[in-house]
């Protein structure tokens, strides 16, 4: 057999790449190259289901090694106690370090202050990641941002720049072409890498389900008392209390995202197994962060604004 | 569910991914075409409509002005302009897609070689009562350098030339013209209103003497990258993992991503650049053993001899090495604001690997406007140029035009560690 033919037959053979199999690996290099370019990288996990992909991820790009990097979350003392239970149980089983720093710690120092003790704290989460930035030395932090989450983060790079303050410049950000990262930076400054700007929320859940991945139980349908609130359903809790005249429904629904109980909704759902919820995510009608998240309803720009903050 | 059963939300076939890139100004109504695809591939959410449709009524629009889609960000919006490539996304069930949108001003042409670098496929706007112009001439000239596969030039705005076919023939043949001059060869021409809708996902009522595919009938078929030249293997070295646990005492195992070419247990490497040959023992993805991994897999490979290898090292067949080059001549996008000019020393980073470099020299720059050659000087931001570089360590290169992976690199200012250059080995 001729050489040509020997190549065409192993290419007929070799399968091609679906598109889960493309953003995974496409994933896989973006976290070899954090750790081949970086030396004190962190991965930002919360017990949510996009940084569970990332946890997923790392294994496929490092294992039987250890991860090359710490987990890192940055908790505002107001999760949901099924996130957090998770978030331990998952570090544990893979048996790498995470380290949890508190917002509320933040607020003990003084560097956090909130304008009314109701205030979501969800945006001062940035004011404690620069500081465990700073007391650990973290060159990097992974995060499992998506571009079609927002349109501030459509233009976010794969490697963005943070200068010493941490902030994001839109408008000074380094060109990233072909797969070629740059993430050399000088002491104080910081790399944000985002290996799965690509994914889509669907992507997110096909490839939980490809996986077989488990997520906390908030994210299935289960029956919760919920008041409606501006067209969003506000979970009743110690946090978020009924405000006079709303009426306490009973309804079965779901959460998209989870984070600070005081600014993530659930949505009305009976899905109730992770195909279920493809299904949904197929045909909903209404974006991931317009449906659940109090926090970018105020204004178009809130998460331009709390980017350039140093938020992830 | 069983693994093997399709996802919900996709049906059986999937034909994976394909990257493309717009090129064209908001006059040529690119914009508006982008929000058309996914308005009409219903990728477009209840609440992201409602924000455009208020946004329109407030400008005083009646119907949803789809270019607010495209819409950046608050810093673009107080400058009334576009800095940067935006990336966005949809699927149709089959597909799963990622657009590249690139501002098309002339002092852009950094973005467009930015968004062209991972593009498999190129729509270039064309407006139908203009016809080809020189930022046609431009956008074809960048998206053939760039080695996009294939153009699709879209010819919009037929609404307002009455959808009419000598317009369209007659646009075709003078883009024929230069096309050919470039050496493009695999373009395809579709006319169409964006508006309207016409041939964009649907065929409309207006063009019925048009007997070619709609858009997005020529996205669903169109070949990815990798799927058509028999390409060598390279395999840069991203990472060495050695765990020296009691379970995986020996386990060296050399972590990266096949970029182009495929590699099976079995076959000869050779490691370079220390030019020692061993075979493939296993490749590994996770606790899977592969057969083989083609071309776009993060894989783990394992090798029968004790090989020394390390980040930077590039594994490669043991019968088709690249060259190893410690000169290469390159055309080179310049990115940042002061300009490029002989004797300026800078690092170069390409695959995993970088070194220092000299310009020795710029043989000329090429006016994309007129496409022609100006010879020597220098070049400033946006400008792109052929260029000499000494190097300090040998690189593992192939030429561009036939491998996109080890023919590319990247140029970084030492001093601020910015990306300052974007080259193609030539």
């Amino acid at each position: 057999m001729t050489d040509a033919l020997l190549q065409e037959r192993r290419r007929a053979a070799a399968p091609a790449l679906d598109h889960l199999d493309w953003l995974e690996a496409e994933a896989i290099h973006i976290l070899r190259e954090v750790a081949g370019q970086c030396s004190n990288p962190v991965l930002l996990f919360s017990g949510g289901k996009d940084s569970v992909c990332l946890l997923r991820l790392a294994e496929k790009a490092f294992r039987p090694g250890r991860f090359p990097f710490l987990l890192l979350h940055v908790d505002t003392g107001h999760n949901y106690p099924e996130v957090t239970a998770f978030r331990d149980k998952r570090a544990a089983e893979l048996g790498e370090r995470l380290i949890v720093r508190s917002v509320e710690d933040s607020m003990r120092r003084g560097t956090v202050v909130l304008k009314s003790p109701g205030e979501s704290r969800n945006k001062h989460q940035s004011v404690t990641l620069l500081e465990a930035i700073a007391e650990f030395g973290f060159d990097a932090c992974i995060g499992g941002a998506r571009r079609d989450e927002e349109k501030a983060r459509a233009k976010e790079r794969v490697f963005s720049f943070r200068d010493d303050f941490g902030q994001w410049d839109p408008k000074n950000q380094r060109p990233e072409l072909w797969s070629l990262y740059n993430a050399r930076i000088h002491p104080g400054e910081n790399i944000r890498a985002f290996p799965i700007s690509n994914w889509t929320e669907l992507d997110v859940w096909q490839y939980i389900a490809r996986e077989g991945l488990e997520l906390p139980p908030i994210y299935f349908a289960h029956t919760r008392p919920v008041v409606r609130r501006n067209g969003a359903l506000v979970p009743v809790t110690l946090l978020t209390p009924p405000l006079s005249g709303e009426r306490i429904e009973e309804v079965s629904v779901r959460f998209r995202t989870v984070g600070d109980i005081t600014c993530t909704a659930p949505v009305e759902s009976v899905a109730a197994t992770v195909e279920q919820i493809i299904v949904e995510t197929a045909e909903t009608t209404i974006t991931e962060r317009g449906a659940t998240r109090l926090d970018d309803q105020i204004s178009e720009a809130s998460m331009e604004q709390r980017k350039t903050e140093g938020y992830f | 569910m069983s693994a093997r059963e399709p996802l919900p939300g996709l049906q059986a076939e999937d034909h994976g991914l394909l990257r493309f890139l717009t090129c064209g100004s908001v006059d040529d109504g690119k914009s508006t075409l982008i929000g058309r695809l996914l308005y009409d591939s219903k990728s477009i959410l209840a609440d992201a409509l409602a924000t455009i449709e208020r946004t329109s009524r407030k400008r005083g629009l009646e119907a949803a002005d789809l270019s607010l889609l495209t819409d950046g960000l608050q810093a673009e919006r107080e400058q009334g302009i576009t800095i940067d490539v935006a990336y966005r996304y949809f699927s149709t069930g089959t597909r799963k897609y990622i657009i590249a949108d690139a501002p098309g001003h002339e002092q852009y042409t950094r973005n467009m070689v930015t968004a062209a670098s991972t593009a498999d496929l190129a729509i270039i706007l064309v407006d139908a009562r203009k016809g080809v112009l020189t930022q046609t001439r431009r956008h074809s000239y960048i998206a053939h350098l760039v080695g996009i596969p294939h153009l699709v030039v879209a010819i919009n705005k037929m609404d307002l030339v009455g959808y009419s076919r000598e317009v369209f023939e007659q646009i075709q043949q003078s883009y024929h013209e230069f096309a050919a001059s470039l050496g493009i060869r695999d373009v395809r021409f579709i006319p169409l209103s964006a508006i309207n809708g016409d041939m964009v996902v649907e065929r409309g009522g207006n063009l019925a003497w048009y007997e070619g595919p709609t858009l997005l009938e020529l996205l669903e078929t169109a070949s990815a990258a990798h799927s058509e030249a028999v390409e060598k293997f390279r395999f840069p070295v991203q990472y060495v993992c050695r765990p020296r646990t009691a379970e995986h005492h020996d386990f060296r195992g050399y972590m990266g991503r096949v970029e182009s070419g495929d590699i099976a247990v079995g076959d000869a490497v050779q490691v370079l650049p220390s030019g020692r040959t061993t075979r493939v023992r296993d490749i590994r993805l996770l606790d899977q053993s592969l057969p083989q991994a083609g071309s776009e897999r993060s894989v783990t490979l394992l090798l029968e001899d004790e090989v020394d290898i390390s980040r930077g090292d590039m594994i490669v067949k043991a019968d088709e090495p690249p060259r190893s080059a410690k000169q290469i001549e390159a055309m080179v996008c310049w990115l940042a604001e002061g300009p490029l000019e002989a004797g300026r020393k800078l690092v170069v980073r390409h695959t995993t690997r970088e070194t220092r470099a000299l310009v020795a020299a710029i043989e000329y720059r090429q006016d994309i406007n007129e496409l022609k050659r100006v010879s020597g000087g220098r070049l400033a931001m946006n400008d792109i140029g052929s260029v000499t570089f000494k190097l300090a360590q040998p690189l593992f290169v192939d030429p561009y035009r036939e491998n996109r992976a080890t023919g590319a690199f990247i140029l970084i200012d030492e001093a601020t560690n910015d990306t300052i250059g974007a080259g193609m080995v030539v």
